[in-house]
């Protein structure tokens, strides 16, 4: 460059392809180690001036890329515009089952190569790593790896064989290349490991994103492929959604827990009705009675009706209906009493109690009735018992439904979260069964 | 900067060196290599045409390491079995010189460091690691490679060499080192791994279409 004004402006070649003759564009100026032929797939040796043919292609189906080559655009996460010049198609077997996933190598000349994976409609966005996880370089067996100070779980290590090239590539690529791969997770990122016969290894990062991200940065007609089941760096639409909820499931249980403690200080507790009867079992056929009205007083609030008895080695039901004396609303309830005692082998036992209560959460005020129907043994003795009405009586049950609506939603996406976990590890080399640490992200925070 | 200057001992046009250490230069014109030798300028050989490669960095390109200038005065192209990269040679105002390496567009600048018992190629094993400069650095390739052509100025006579071993390493950070087996005491560079945007480059090649 006598001018100094540098080096000519690098020019797109193409390749003439020996088998078939077709020409195939090189879009990676002097990158390309390899190009696959456009139209008859052999892999040709992009370096060799005279090109020749490195590998015949003999899959029968040809793949299709969902993204055609030379489409460029931008990609999540990177600013500058990226070109796709490769494409191939990996597999491995689990259960002797086939997984295929589709990777797209893209280019930019100033930036470099990035990739782009697809598997069941999930994407990636993967660059390769500059700097080294913590530890030791190769993957092993560990369950966690710290890169950057984040923690990645092990969640598969497989081996990938190579079964479709397109395009062209920066290293020597070939039908049946296999590597394995060892993939550590920490949703929405994908820290892969690809070791090859001579131990070299190389770290990637991959990020999670949507198909319609990756659409709409390339310009992509149609719509992207649907997406299925759930992907091991897929982030779970849970995250930090349950922990929030706890968070205000908290609060509104010790706003609950003020307004019951504030409600068990100023209950009035105050006696509206009291009185004592007599129940003889095998003398009254019909022993209903009704009492007295009294006053219920003051704003709706909860009726305690006590029933205390000297009841004794016997059992006594009582039906109860507290009625309005003037609309007839009524409300009906039983209390069933049993207590026994005695003596065994010199020690004093006892069981059940002579003694029961039920407690109406919310009686409006008014002038009631109690219609009373004991029953008990034809053989039973006569049981003496006071019938006790208690108005505005302090009470847990409004606090404890409280509760129960409280818990209940955190509680549904928390089990909502497990069951994502569950079917994100699913796929993993730790399915349930094979490891206890499935569950130890359900807590998502 | 200090310019030394003479003509091609083989066709006679103007040489120029833009760095005051450059040890050799590549005739622009006749493409001869011409080595320096203070008073005369000796022509040593012919470069072959570089093959074809895709850094977008050029002899003169100027750039930034963190907040020093520096401009491109040479460069080693080098081969080995999956492709080729390019060890650029920077000069840094103030007059220190580098290098930037570009293997397919992953940056780093790197400057020799003196460092007692380096390990032999042997014991630079695939995975081990070194501590140098109180930073831990592991083997992560070892390169078998040869110039496959020079250009501009280099801080050393370097133009007829067979396979070399080349062993890089990085840190769990962006630290970056190298382990050159040219000669027969390793020499090693030491530096940090750098962004295409972070050198802030200009006057860097075009591409068509790009």
């Amino acid at each position: 460059m006598p001018d100094g004004t540098g080096r000519p402006r690098a020019a797109v070649q193409a390749v003439n392809c020996p088998n078939c003759g077709a020409a195939t564009a090189v879009r990676t100026f002097g990158h390309a180690v390899n190009v696959v032929c456009q139209s008859c797939r052999s892999i040709l040796d992009a370096k060799d001036p005279g090109v020749t043919i490195l590998q015949k292609y003999k899959e029968a189906v040809p793949v299709d890329p969902l993204i055609p080559l030379g489409t460029r655009g931008t990609i999540p996460g990177w600013q500058p515009a990226f070109e796709v010049v490769g494409f191939q198609v990996r597999q491995i077997l689990v259960d002797e089952v086939a997984y295929r996933w589709r990777e797209y190598l893209l280019f930019n000349p100033y930036h470099g190569f990035r990739y782009l994976t697809e598997y069941g409609g999930h994407w990636n966005v993967v660059a390769t790593l500059r700097s080294l996880p913590d530890g030791d370089h190769l993957p092993g067996d560990s369950g966690i790896r710290t890169y950057q100070g984040q923690d990645y779980r092990h969640f598969q290590t497989a081996t990938a064989t190579t079964v479709f090239v397109l395009g062209e590539f920066p290293w020597q690529v070939r039908v049946g290349d296999q590597v394995a791969v060892v993939d550590y997770v920490a949703p929405s990122q994908l820290l892969s490991a690809e070791v090859n016969a001579d131990k070299e290894v190389t770290w990637s990062l991959g990020v999670y994103a949507k198909g319609k991200d990756i659409w709409s940065g390339l310009s992509m007609p149609g719509q992207p492929p649907v997406v299925e089941g759930v992907f091991a760096d897929q982030p779970s639409p849970y995250q930090g959604v349950s922990g929030r909820m706890w968070r205000q499931a908290a609060l509104l249980m010790a706003l609950a827990a003020i307004v019951w403690i504030a409600h068990l200080f100023t209950a009035r507790q105050q006696q509206a009705f009291r009185q004592a009867l007599v129940y003889n079992p095998p003398s009254t056929q019909d022993a209903s009675l009704v009492t007295p009205v009294f006053e219920l007083d003051g704003r709706a609030s909860a009726v305690q009706v006590e029933t205390a008895s000297n009841l004794a080695n016997q059992w006594m039901d009582v039906g109860y209906a507290l009625i309005n004396n003037d609309t007839g609303q009524a409300f009906e309830f039983a209390e069933d009493l049993s207590y026994y005692n005695g003596v065994d082998g010199g020690e004093a036992w006892s069981e059940g109690s002579p003694a029961a209560s039920f407690t109406l959460p919310s009686v409006p005020a008014g002038r009631y009735f109690l219609r009373i129907e004991p029953e008990g043994e034809r053989t039973g003795k006569p049981v003496g018992y006071t019938v006790t009405v208690v108005r505005d009586v302090a009470t847990s049950v409004w606090f404890l439904g409280a509760l129960m609506l409280i818990v209940l939603p955190p509680l549904m996406t928390s089990f909502r979260a497990a069951a994502f976990e569950r079917r994100r590890w699913q796929e993993s080399d730790h399915a349930t069964g094979k490891s206890s640490d499935t569950d130890k992200d359900d807590d998502d925070e | 900067m200090t310019k030394a200057s003479g003509s091609c001992p083989n066709c006679g046009a103007p040489l120029e060196y833009r760095w005051s250490s450059s040890v050799q230069t590549v005739c622009e014109y006749c493409q001869s290599l011409v080595v320096r030798t203070d008073v005369d300028l000796k022509k040593v050989g012919v470069v072959a045409d570089l093959p074809l490669d895709a850094s977008p960095i050029q002899l003169l390109t100027e750039g930034h390491y963190g907040d020093k200038h520096f401009i491109v005065a040479g460069r080693i192209l080098y081969e080995y079995e999956h492709g080729t990269w390019n060890e650029w040679h920077i000069v840094l105002d103030g007059g220190r010189d580098g290098w930037l390496s570009d293997a397919q567009n992953e940056f780093a600048v790197s400057f020799p460091v003196e460092v007692s018992n380096l390990p032999s190629p042997e014991q630079a094993t695939l995975g081990r690691s070194f501590s140098w400069n109180n930073t831990r650095f592991t083997v992560v390739s070892r390169t078998r490679a040869h110039y496959a052509g020079v250009e501009g100025e280099l801080p050393f006579e370097y133009w007829d060499k067979t396979d070399v071993t080349f062993v890089d390493l990085r840190s769990a950070r962006m630290d970056f080192a190298t382990l050159d087996y040219s000669d027969d005491t390793p020499v090693l560079y030491i530096g940090t791994l750098v962004d295409f945007d972070e050198l802030r480059l200009t006057n860097v090649r075009t591409f068509e279409g790009w």
